[in-house]
């Protein structure tokens, strides 16, 4: 049994940074994830393994810092919140196209604008359709405890590294400022420098001895080279979706109808699920833990096997549930519910949104 | 003296000059006449000579140097537009026994990417800082330049730069060398033998620093011409360089051992 602490979403995030073998954190504070760079700044993670950290100027830098971190192959994280991820949309972009791992968190805030500082989950698109410029994909993954706040940091870095690409951790202010226990997972050594030059040849560390200089870029002015590399990302990501889908069921066996939802809202909908069965309606809950790789083939099983409903629970105006419509593909009904601006739905509201747009509909 | 074959003049022990092997053999991108090529050589030989070929992490920018890359001879990064020393830092911290140098334009460093740039040198980041300022943006066919001077021409500046349109034309290297970051604040220009051996001096000078780990980040403009982007022959565009630039752009060392020249 590991460390059981009671902690913060933002600290837990930050601890579990410093347990990953994290060689670096770059960031700019943004309300509601400010503590994890205080968590760091406070805890001197330099002293206890090495780790770098770094308040930078802005989120454009931070996100530059990643390039230039990630393309070394050190192991490199930022966090922010949604006005702050949109600052580093053409960084992202940048990490994609040169194949640079690293991890970015966004603890999602209302939008659009300076919007508010409560949970929101009006990120979606942002995070699963591109973001920004070009045609690339990144893993996220979506936690919905302060406990996998902590575990997806190390999962994040494997995927990082396994792909060559950016990873996502998509959360929320919820997330983020409650408190939970949390089990905390033993501290992985960080690579030394011997091994990330063993390990990432790729890497732009200093050219080896009588091999080749390596370069980190996204440019290819020639169409033709930059479509091949476009095909080789697109192959990257149909393995990604190959290997990399994560999802949850819960009271779904005999479900006539299934909630689906991620992150704060999958929570609210676990008790939904609860006072939708002591009412005899048999509805469960699949949720959806990498919103890239999106779960879309356990969506077509239920669809085969005649489920009667899809409800996407989702504190946004209805994101995600795009992605149910395109796995059902008109076979079954599939609603949206959700509150927005940072508004928090309650588990009766989901319910009766289940009877009023999919039992009574 | 007796004339030498060409086989004669071909042996090693008869060469007096080679390019250094930090230089790729792909062809510059640039425009003939233009300073970049000679910054890159200098720049590479240095490294070379410092013998950090294998220690070394360079970063181009966006302008007409976003192909750095293909012409250094070292591990190399391309930044996004004026993100440079961004990329940089985190580099430097995470290796700081690497020796890490940024190289960007006018646009780069001056414009899009003044804050980076600020912040860098405020910090001061233990990395050379390499910039050239020809005044212009040159890949994008000529637009005015922070740095572009009053009544100039360019394509957005088609009537000459006026102030009360365009503001000021930035004087970037001074601004950092207020900065208590910086170490070494100094600008040179490559347009003669003598101006490129002196400013070759001043980036080794850089970069031994860098390696001796004294901190401080180290600043070198280079006041380069653009003979395409100004319109004129290689040689008209230095004179003109010489004869406008370098009286707002002096050339010299600004800030030395962390202490500023007196004037």
């Amino acid at each position: 049994m590991g460390e059981l602490k009671l902690m913060k979403g933002n600290e837990a995030l930050a601890e579990a940074a410093i347990r990953a073998g994290a060689d670096g954190y770059f960031g700019y504070p943004i309300t509601p994830q400010s503590e994890v760079i205080e968590y760091l700044m406070a805890e001197k993670p330099w002293e206890r393994t090495g780790m770098v950290v770094l308040q930078a100027e802005s989120e454009v830098a931070s996100i530059n810092m990643l390039y230039g971190g990630g393309g070394t192959g050190k192991k490199v994280m930022t966090s922010s919140s949604s006005p702050g991820i949109s600052l580093m949309q053409e960084g992202i972009s940048y990490l994609a196209g040169a194949e640079i791992p690293c991890v970015v968190v966004n603890v999602v805030r209302g939008g659009p604008g300076l919007g508010d500082i409560q949970p929101s989950q009006s990120d979606y698109f942002q995070s699963v359709k591109g973001g920004g410029h070009g045609d690339y994909r990144l893993p996220t993954l979506a936690p919905s405890s302060v406990q996998e706040m902590s575990d997806f940091v190390p999962v994040a870095f494997d995927l990082a590294f396994k792909y060559r690409t950016p990873v996502l951790i998509v959360s929320d202010g919820l997330i983020g400022q409650m408190m939970e226990k949390v089990e905390l997972f033993d501290p992985i050594p960080r690579w030394t420098d011997e091994e990330i030059v063993e390990m990432h040849p790729w890497a732009t560390n200093g050219k080896p001895k009588g091999g080749e200089r390596r370069i980190m870029t996204s440019l290819y002015l020639d169409p033709h080279v930059l479509e091949e590399h476009n095909y080789k990302l697109q192959r990257k990501y149909a393995e990604i979706t190959k290997n990399e889908v994560r999802y949850e069921l819960l009271d779904a066996e005999d479900a006539d109808y299934l909630f689906v939802a991620y992150g704060s809202s999958s929570r609210i909908a676990q008790k939904s699920v609860k006072l939708a069965r002591e009412k005899g309606i048999k509805v469960g809950l699949l949720r959806i833990i990498s919103l890239w790789p999106f779960a879309s083939e356990i969506i077509n099983e239920f669809t085969e096997k005649g489920i009667k409903g899809f409800l996407s629970v989702e504190m946004s105006a209805g994101q995600m549930v795009e992605d149910i419509k395109l796995a059902v593909n008109g076979r079954t009904k599939v609603e949206h519910f959700g509150r927005l601006g940072g508004v928090i739905h309650s588990p009766e509201e989901v319910l009766e949104a289940l009877e009023q747009k999919l039992i009574g509909g | 003296m007796a004339e030498l074959s060409v086989q004669e003049i071909i042996k090693p022990e008869n060469l007096v000059y080679q390019k250094t092997k930090l230089m790729t053999d792909k062809a510059l991108s640039y425009c003939p006449g233009c300073g970049h090529g000679t910054a890159h050589r200098i720049t590479m030989e240095v490294i070379e000579e410092l013998g950090k070929e294998n220690d070394t992490i360079g970063i181009a920018p966006v302008g007409c140097s976003v192909l750095a890359y293909e012409f250094m001879n070292v591990d190399m990064q391309e930044a996004s537009h004026g993100r440079a020393p961004a990329v940089a830092t985190a580099i430097k911290r995470l290796w700081p026994n690497k020796v890490v140098f940024s190289y960007q334009g006018d646009g780069d460093l001056a414009a899009i990417g003044t804050a980076e740039t600020i912040h860098a040198c405020n910090r001061g980041e233990n990395i050379v800082m390499i910039f050239i300022n020809n005044g212009i943006y040159g890949m994008t066919g000529g637009q005015m330049a922070p740095t572009t001077m009053i009544g100039m021409k360019t394509s957005t500046s088609p009537f000459g730069r006026d102030v009360a349109l365009h503001g000021h034309p930035l004087k970037i290297t001074e601004l950092v060398a207020q900065l208590p970051g910086t170490r070494f604040v100094t600008r040179h220009s490559v347009h003669t033998p003598a101006a490129a051996r002196k400013t070759k001096r001043a980036i080794k000078k850089a970069f031994e620093a860098q390696i001796a780990g004294v901190q401080g980040t180290a600043f070198i403009e280079i006041v380069s011409n653009c003979n395409s982007g100004w319109k004129m022959t290689p040689i008209d565009s230095n004179n003109w360089m010489a004869e406008n630039m370098f009286p707002f752009y002096p050339i010299g060392d600004i800030k030395v051992d962390g202490k500023l020249i007196e004037k």
